[in-house]
């Protein structure tokens, strides 16, 4: 039995970052029922990337959505809204990620649906929570890494502020608000009763950085200052970053400056003995190591640094790292279809359960795609006029 | 906060440095009790990684940050004795984490089959580097590493720059946070059927998964993502997507229609550009914009840009974030007292049923808890 089953989540969210966490909560098991505008659904349906579109929509929203139901309302319509409550009163969590206000003013907000459902889990994304001067700007993933201070983290000290190449914020808080809501609904279980979650995407960016910021609040509140050469964590020593060889790129963790320039013959790193130079000299012993390893190959240095435990590897892009055997073992891809025949590939759940992969081969639902089921499901089909 | 969602359950964590550890954090944090399994002498290996060269007694800051509201029990695996309490531990125990390479627990006798002997009832969380098989499973489960490996290294940077690594342990934290999922996950299925779980999970996997859009679109192109050329913010969007140089600072400028960009900011050569080239043409679009944007101050570009309902924000770094009152007002920042030295860190980010989760309990000293542990849990 999947850990999830018999669950009911009607998901309000757009986007990633409710979205990713609806995923996750599908995978497990849940039935996951989104809730569309008629006509326009998720506006990530719309939001096409790289030119890359699969049945006149966005690639990202068909990873995002597989494993899902779709059920088209317009919450402004009562009688659609009417169906919608009724849905909510079953369900056992409600889940949305518009900006403060907004569901109070569709008369879906915690109060109102307490009343109607007291058991519900009612899971809620902000980008800057419910109160503040920010409380109103939009929740996008690039702002907040912006606002967070997480820009200075990434890339060389004399480059530009520099943001993750990933949603970052939007999954963090995803997968912040499926811990939120898998907690409240544990503690259901337990005293029966339900609960507000909320997260909001400044917080999930904030704990992201919990070690290097508990650092600034007791150092005296030093800024980061990023690496000159190759930086692969502001605060760590040499040699912690990306290196250039004779055929692709190396990454070395943390290691032994001494033991390096024996097993590279590096001889100008053989005097650094004393560890504290490690960091204070970071950019001088990175700068030689630079030049050192660019001599031959990645996979030469690798055959002298690997068997001496060091902790290195060759630094991968897709190509490469989907043809390597401990990428193909993990069977990380997996395969889904639409109702309209249409098959894309994509990653499934990374967790396993019982030694089990969860493969749905469930595609992401066309607008509206579930509405007659669900009027089934949930007894709102209007009876017949007779 | 009246009560903690995961209240009365009780953690074993046999994990160590990050990844295992923060889903202890988690789960303490959210209200359960947690136990560090430590090793007499030395403990959890992250007690000596310091970051800064700062320590807060014995321990680093780093280990205080990441295990704070936890106890701690030391425990030599390889002693018969020692062992025979642990499990004694174990059949009380809910829970149980560990990060050790595949294969460590198995050999000092608490692999799941053994486990799952002394407790049906519990849920085993392992996490591992690059999973149980496989020619990469006994390589060092590192976070720089696993970012290098799982081609992450190509999504951040220009076009023209190495591979460049996230600058935070982002494989670490999420692996740590999908444990977590997996392990309430089990939680919730136990309280119906009676039955533990053995819950597993990889780094490598935890970083895949993370890269789930731009790997779906690379499986249906078959083309490699490129970084932008210009201030690569994503290499899958499009012209403005990225952090510009103003005449006094940076933006960040998220997705915004090219001639509403351009009217906006006043940019005639902006027009130039049709909104459909805004990905093909992303450089130079951005080029363009950017030279633009050298001409004015941030607060000038903003107060235009938001003006106009566009996603646009500073960039900020934590001494001007801490001091303005959107910060303040979220109240991340809580003050523990460990052994009468006080420590600044940041609080759980979930709240329930409206309030914020503060934690007060320090970090435990090496076998701190070892008396009272057993009184409670042993005898």
């Amino acid at each position: 039995m999947k850990p999830l089953q018999d669950i009911i989540v009607v998901d309000f969210s757009q986007f990633l970052s409710g979205p990713s966490a609806g995923l996750r909560l599908a995978d497990m098991g849940a039935q996951v029922i989104k809730i569309e505008r008629p006509g326009i659904g998720d506006i990530c349906r719309q939001l096409y990337v790289s030119n890359v579109m699969i049945e006149g929509e966005s690639t990202i929203f068909h990873a995002i959505n597989r494993n899902k139901q779709s059920y088209a309302a317009d919450l402004k319509k009562t009688e659609d809204l009417e169906k919608v409550k009724k849905i909510v009163a079953q369900a056992d969590v409600l889940m949305h990620n518009f900006r403060p206000g907004v569901m109070e003013r569709l008369g879906l907000d915690y109060e109102t649906i307490k009343a109607i459902n007291p058991q519900i889990v009612y899971a809620e994304v902000s980008g800057y929570g419910d109160e503040g001067p920010w409380k109103d700007l939009p929740g996008q993933d690039l702002l907040l890494q912006a606002v967070s201070g997480l820009t200075w983290l990434s890339s060389n000290r004399s480059d530009s502020p520099t943001p993750m190449g990933v949603a970052v914020v939007d999954i963090l808080a995803g997968t912040h608000i499926a811990q939120g809501i898998l907690a409240a609904l544990y503690q259901r279980a337990i005293t029966n009763e339900g609960s507000l979650v909320q997260v909001s995407m400044l917080e999930s960016i904030l704990d992201f950085q919990f070690e290097v910021l508990t650092c600034f609040y007791n150092d005296g509140r030093e800024l980061p200052v990023r690496s000159e050469v190759n930086n692969g964590h502001a605060y760590l020593s040499a040699p912690y970053g990306i290196y250039k060889t004779a055929d692709g790129y190396l990454a070395l963790a943390m290691g032994n400056i001494t033991q390096l320039a024996t097993l590279l013959q590096c001889d100008p790193l053989q005097h650094f003995t004393n560890t504290a130079e490690w960091f204070v000299k970071r950019d001088e012993i990175k700068s030689i190591l630079a030049g050192h390893l660019t001599a031959r190959t990645t996979d030469e240095w690798l055959s002298v640094l690997e068997p001496a435990d060091i902790w290195c590897a060759k630094v991968m892009d897709y190509d490469v790292l989907v043809k390597e055997n401990g990428y193909r073992m993990l069977n990380m891809e997996l395969k889904v279809k639409t109702s309209n025949g249409l098959s894309i590939t994509t990653t499934r759940c990374p967790i396993r359960i019982d030694g089990e992969i969860y493969t749905s081969g469930i595609g992401a639902p066309l607008l509206g795609e579930h509405n007659e089921q669900i009027d089934e499901q949930f007894g709102l089909v209007e009876p017949a006029i007779v | 906060m009246s009560r903690l969602p995961l209240e009365g359950l009780l953690v074993l964590e046999f994990s160590q440095y990050l990844s295992g550890p923060v889903a202890g954090l988690r789960l303490a944090d959210l209200g359960a009790r947690v136990i560090k399994i430590e090793r007499p002498g030395r403990g959890d290996a992250g007690r000596r990684l310091s970051i800064k060269d700062m320590w807060t007694d014995d321990s680093s800051l780093l280990f205080h940050t990441i295990n704070r509201n936890k106890e701690s029990f030391t425990a030599d695996l390889k002693n018969a004795e020692d062992l025979a309490l642990v499990k004694k531990l174990i059949e009380k125990a809910d829970v149980l984490t560990h990060n050790f390479r595949p294969g460590i627990m198995e050999k000092v006798g608490l692999g799941y089959t053994e486990v799952k002997r002394i407790n049906q009832r519990i849920i085993y969380g392992a996490i591992s580097g690059y999973g149980n098989e496989g020619p990469w499973k006994d390589r060092p489960g590192q976070d720089l590493l696993l970012q290098s490996m799982s081609g992450l290294a190509y999504t951040t940077g220009n076009a023209k720059d190495n591979p460049m690594p996230f600058g935070l342990a982002i494989a670490d934290n999420l692996c740590g946070s999908q444990l977590v999922q997996g392990i309430l996950g089990a939680l919730i299925r136990r309280h119906k059927t009676g039955t533990g779980a053995l819950i597993e999970i990889s780094m490598l996997e935890s970083l895949l998964d993370f890269q789930f859009e731009l790997l779906t679109t690379y499986h249906s192109s078959g083309l490699l993502p490129e970084r932008s050329g210009v201030n690569n913010g994503h290499p899958l969007l499009h012209a403005p997507y990225g952090i510009y140089n103003t005449a006094d600072g940076y933006i960040a400028i998220a997705m915004i229609n090219i001639k509403q960009l351009a009217l906006a900011i006043s940019c005639k050569d902006l027009l130039n550009f049709d909104q459909k080239d805004a990905f093909s043409l992303r450089d130079e679009i951005k080029a363009v914009l950017a030279k633009h944007l050298l001409t004015q101050s941030s607060s000038c570009w903003l107060q235009k840009l938001h003006a106009n309902d566009l996603w646009a924000m500073e960039v900020l770094d934590w001494e001007r974030l801490t001091k303005l009152e959107a910060y303040k007002v979220l109240q991340m920042e809580q003050a523990i007292n460990s052994h009468g030295k006080s420590i600044t860190t940041t609080r759980c980010p979930i709240r329930i049923n409206g309030e914020r989760i503060f934690s007060p309990k320090p970090a435990p000293q090496l076998g701190e808890d070892n008396e009272k542990i057993k009184d409670e849990l042993i005898k």
